[in-house]
């Protein structure tokens, strides 16, 4: 591997960041588009030709830069690390990033702050590589904390709306409660192991005898994935996501759909030798991945805004990816990481194309009609649809479905939940489409009028992703998966180790999807378009579905058990402890002035006096000292 | 060259400036403050290789009191935050900003000279009489030069001054209980009395209450909001950048080194004490309106939890909470300036009366933001290397510790974001606000470049710190 050229690669869009943080201002639109746009494409070029080579037999390395943190005995190195797994992901990142960069030229043509969000963006990227390529937990968390910090500052990018700024400090919060968890789990492998390098930490799992240091390691793996549930937006941190959706769009899709929410995944398959060690935790992240799946798939049945439908079904398939990686199946998670990454990408930048076009209007309800107007935004969103909703030969039908395959051979409960999961995502995502796309255009004369398909940047990225979206399947086809066996040198316990054959259940089980996920579509044929169903206010909706309007009361919970009592507990603490506590200081000085009005008595000046009792005090003290001990 | 000449600079320094006359004071102390924070970078390739900085001369030799100065790392980092702070406090003030200038800048030069004697000396009894040398200056900076009318910070500045004074008697105490028991207040000597584990527990405490009070922890801490609020800008730079971090190194320096026996349960409960205060200050800072006291409840938190690492009294400890003063006194400075930056141009420190600022000062915001993320310890600032180890060793002492401890992580992001929320963000003010100029934008640049800088190559930091023989 070329470890300079990979240096470069993470330096270019640090470079593109500095380069717009500093004169952006003075360049042209189109200059910092380009600039920005090119150093992450330069970084995509950079990263492919090294996918090459380790595609060719190159080894994976690890590449110091310098000493960083110094622990009592041994120093946490300030180093990258370049293998299958970290090449893969830069991979992806950087090529949708270098797509959303040109998607957002155009749509963000508009904004006074245009070169402030290409820096903000540039500056993801970075993080989001050395999230990835961090050689050790550490480093690893500067990514980890780095996105957080440009997810925050993009979901507030409109900084003039407080209800924005409110979804971008919920955001950052939420995720730092996760940020607790991974820094305890750090704590446990670096008391452990006495190191947080991938590396070592493979190697030492490998041979160390662990026995009584196994329920610390449970610790360990508990901590890190409760890290991992607030980046993924998991139960039960997973409230923000929804919320973060007030960043511009190809913000959603990049960071909110694509990349950064995938870091916990990430984070669990680079650390699966070691969940491996913890099965109890891998059930229990099995069973929160399938919750997540179905609680964040009924919410999406309800939502009205294209945005929100789009993000719980985020949600909802990070939580399949969970789920995988509960079952212990890496190598799958992986899989849907990436396909997910295609359809969902392509989603959010057709709904931002959506909202272009009707000048910025969100509701599904004001919407309609639009596949005659829109084309190309159209096609791309009806091939990623189908994609999500387990079509095939589309990539999603490909990966969700080792999924359910896994599960079904893992626990027949999780497997029914997550299958449940599958149809409601059909009917959620052709719900959306029916009511965007078919039949008519519900808005005002004025949008109407306006209606026009999105200029070539912004149709161009929706097209090579809903190529990716449609052929993505074939990195993993059934039987020869090229992405196993790729990602074999990372994960401990392969699927090359225990391949399973496809035999008759799983056809029956692959139609059985199938026909589901058409069951789901179906469904909402006839309820949106023959039926021409228009979902009405939220406010007459009755039983159950409130309940999903509500999201399950989630954020109420939250409001009550935590935010409030906090508040009081600062309030109580403010008006009341801090009273008391300076009464009982100034007491004692009262106490203290007492005593010298009455010794002011003796104060007459007669220094004789003074003299007299000083030396009785001395003396005192020192007969106290020397003699009485 | 003896490092001692430090002292003498900013003790002449502070003569000089007194006699400069009003109009020169302000520069005449910066160009002193320049030749300290030279000094002592000039030092550091002798610290290097000589290790460890000793001299002796004799004082009281009747009581065996000597002049003794010991620079190590522990010594050299502190004398660092002090020497350069001092020139970045001081440009943050305007010319004509106060009367009598002389006096007042005066004043913090003598207040430097009595911090760096501190952390300097070796002889218990000279380091008592810095201690309390310190505490005079910024009791007359606040009494005369603070906010609001003279009867109300009069109230403040005096119970802020009796309180630290009557915690600082019980070291006195012990410090005399320990010279009648060896005769001598060399720390080396006073560090090898053979105590009983009762006489170390009680040593211990007295130690404590005199710590506590300054530094503070929870619930010695009621003097703190008051102060910093009624203080001026310039005073609540040097209180809560260099002078808390005087009971911190006392800590490490004096009372763990001499109590060596003291019962564990008593750590524990200081430890816990420690890690309450970390908890209570950030839920007070989470409900604070007035941008000082928000800060002073913020800080109180972040020293909680230095003083929380430090008594564990381990290597990781130490090591963090040395790393944790330096960054909390670069970040802290710079949030004060922030809220003096605001102050000038708005007349106001209440958060409900700003907002919208960001659109009118993108520059000023840009650098607020990122001190708000070094204050929440974010990864590649300077602040996160100090809290990751100084919460590393709160775990190794037992993990419910760092948990707890760990909050702040969680709050710290809440309050912080909430305060910057608030005062930048949404629509756009109606008053103006001027973004910084030059010279607030190098100072503001400087702090950022610390800060930053040493989050990812906090290398020549570690290398001071290496030469700390307790460690």
């Amino acid at each position: 591997m070329d470890t300079t050229l990979l240096s470069i690669a993470i330096l270019f869009p640090l470079l593109g960041f500095l380069i717009n943080t500093f004169f952006g201002k003075n360049l042209s639109k189109t200059v910092v588009g380009i600039i920005s746009s090119s150093t992450v494409a330069l970084a995509f070029i950079i990263t492919l030709s090294q996918f090459i080579a380790l595609q060719n037999g190159a080894d994976p390395t690890k590449h110091v830069w310098f000493d960083w943190i110094r622990v009592k005995d041994f120093t946490v190195d300030f180093a990258f690390y370049y293998d299958q797994l970290s090449i893969l992901w830069l991979l992806f990142v950087t090529g949708i990033g270098s797509l959303i960069h040109i998607y957002s030229t155009s749509y963000m043509k508009e904004d006074t702050n245009f070169h402030k969000f290409f820096s903000y963006l540039n500056l993801f990227i970075f993080f989001m590589m050395i999230l990835v390529t961090g050689s050790n937990l550490l480093v690893m968390f500067i990514g980890w904390e780095g996105v957080g910090l440009c997810s925050y500052l993009l979901i507030g990018f409109w900084y003039q709306n407080q209800d924005y700024n409110d979804a971008a400090k919920k955001a950052f919060i939420m995720n730092r409660v996760g940020d607790l968890g991974f820094l305890i789990g750090a704590f446990v492998l670096l008391h452990l192991f006495g190191t947080l390098d991938f590396i070592e930490l493979r190697e030492h799992t490998e041979y160390a005898s662990l026995g009584a240091s196994l329920s610390l390691l449970s610790i360990a793996t508990l901590g890190l994935f409760i890290g991992a549930t607030g980046k993924s937006a998991q139960l039960p941190l997973f409230t923000w996501l929804p919320d973060a959706m007030a960043g511009p769009t190809p913000v959603s899709a990049l960071i909110h759909a694509a990349t950064m929410v995938t870091a916990g995944i990430f984070l669990i398959t680079r650390m699966n030798f070691i969940f491996d060690l913890t099965p109890s935790i891998q059930n229990l992240i099995a069973v929160i991945g399938a919750l997540t799946a179905l609680v964040a798939a009924s919410i999406a049945l309800v939502q009205n805004d294209i945005k929100k439908v789009l993000a719980y079904s985020t949600v909802s398939q990070l939580g399949l990816m969970f789920l995988a990686l509960g079952l212990g199946a890496y190598e799958i998670a992986v899989f849907h990481v990436i396909t997910h990454a295609f359809f969902k990408a392509c989603l959010f930048l057709g709904s931002g194309s959506v909202i272009h076009a009707i000048n910025g209007e969100q509701d599904m309800r004001h919407m309609g009609g639009l596949k005659n107007t829109m084309k190309i935004t159209y096609i791309t969103f009806l091939v990623s649809s189908l994609a999500i909703s387990g079509i095939p030969p589309l990539s999603g039908f490909f990966s969700k479905d080792e999924i359910l395959l896994s599960a079904f051979h893992e626990n027949k409960v999780l497997w029914i939940i997550a299958s449940f999961a599958s149809i409601l995502t059909a009917f959620y995502m052709f719900r959306l489409v029916f009511l965007t796309f078919f039949n008519k255009f519900r808005g005002t004369k004025e949008q109407e009028n306006h209606l026009q398909e999105s200029p070539t940047p912004m149709t161009l990225p929706l097209i090579v992703l809903a190529f990716l979206a449609a052929v993505g399947g074939l990195i993993s086809f059934p039987g020869s998966s090229w992405l196993n066996s790729f990602l074999a040198p990372v994960i401990t316990k392969n699927a090359l180790s225990h391949p399973h054959q496809l035999g008759t259940t799983e056809y029956i089980l692959m139609v059985l999807a199938v026909v589901g996920a058409l069951v789901g579509i179906g469904y909402a044929y006839t309820k949106y378009i023959k039926n021409k169903h228009v979902p009405v206010n939220d406010n007459n909706i009755p039983g159950i579905q409130k309940l999903l309007v509500e999201k399950y009361y989630i954020d109420s919970i939250y409001q009550f058990l935590i935010v409030q009592p906090l508040n009081y507990l600062g309030n109580f603490f403010k008006k009341n402890v801090e009273v008391l506590i300076s009464s009982m200081v100034s007491g004692f000085g009262f106490v203290a002035n007492e005593l010298s009005y009455q010794a002011k008595k003796s104060q007459n000046g007669n220094i004789g006096l003074y003299l007299f009792v000083f030396v009785i005090g001395v003396s005192a003290i020192l007969y106290y000292l020397f003699i009485a001990n | 060259m003896n490092i001692s000449l430090l002292l003498l600079i900013y003790l002449v320094g502070a003569i000089a400036t007194f006699a400069s006359g009003k109009n020169n004071a302000r520069t005449v102390a910066i160009v002193i403050s320049f030749i300290g924070a030279i000094f002592w970078l000039v030092f550091y390739g002798q610290i290097q290789s000589a290790t460890v900085l000793t001299e002796s001369y004799t004082w009281i030799d009747s009581l065996n009191i000597k002049l003794s100065f010991l620079v190590d790392g522990l010594s050299y980092n502190m004398l660092g935050l002090c020497a350069l702070l001092l020139p970045i406090i001081l440009l943050t003030t305007n010319q004509q900003q106060f009367k009598n200038a002389h006096i007042l800048y005066s004043l913090v030069l003598f207040m430097t000279f009595a911090m760096c004697g501190t952390f300097m000396a070796i002889d218990g009894f000279l380091y008592y009489i810095f201690w309390e040398l310190a505490l005079i200056p910024i009791f007359f900076i606040g009494l005369l030069w603070g906010n609001d009318e003279f009867r109300i910070r009069k109230k403040t500045m005096i119970t802020f001054f009796i309180y630290t004074f009557a915690g600082s008697l019980f070291m006195l105490i012990a410090f005399v209980y320990l010279y009648a028991k060896v005769g001598s207040f060399n720390w080396n000597v006073l560090k090898s009395a053979a105590l009983s584990v009762r006489e170390a527990n009680w040593i211990y405490l007295a130690f404590f209450l005199a710590y506590a009070i300054k530094i503070p922890v929870f619930p010695f801490h009621t003097w703190q909001a008051n102060t910093y609020e009624k203080s001026p800008a310039i005073g609540t730079m040097l209180l809560s950048g260099i002078m808390l971090k005087m009971g911190l190194y006392s800590i490490l320096r004096w009372q763990l080194p001499l109590t060596q026996g003291v019962e564990k349960s008593i750590v524990n409960t200081i430890v816990v004490l420690c890690i309450i205060g970390v908890i209570y200050a950030s839920l007070i800072a989470l409900r604070q309106n007035h941008i000082k006291r928000l800060l002073a409840y913020s800080s109180m938190a972040h020293v909680g939890l230095i003083a929380a690492g430090a008594y564990t009294n381990s290597f990781d400890g130490t090591q963090g909470a040395i790393i944790q003063m330096l960054a909390h006194g670069f970040v802290v400075v710079g949030l004060f300036y922030i809220a003096e930056i605001i102050h000038s141009r708005y007349q106001t420190y209440l958060i409900s009366e700003m907002g919208g600022i960001r659109q009118q000062a993108t520059k000023f915001s840009s650098f607020f933001l990122i001190l708000v993320f070094a204050s929440v310890g974010l990864p590649g600032t300077f602040s996160f290397i100090g809290e990751f180890t100084l919460l590393y060793s709160l775990y190794d002492m037992n993990i419910w510790y760092a948990i707890f401890g760990g909050t702040t992580i969680i709050l710290g992001a809440y309050y912080m974001l909430k305060m910057f929320q608030h005062s930048m963000l949404g629509n756009v003010n109606e008053n103006t606000f001027t973004d910084i100029n030059t010279k607030e934008f190098v100072l503001l640049t400087v702090l950022v470049v610390v800060i930053i800088g040493l989050g990812f190559y906090p290398n020549p930091v570690y290398k001071i710190i290496s030469l700390t023989p307790i460690l």
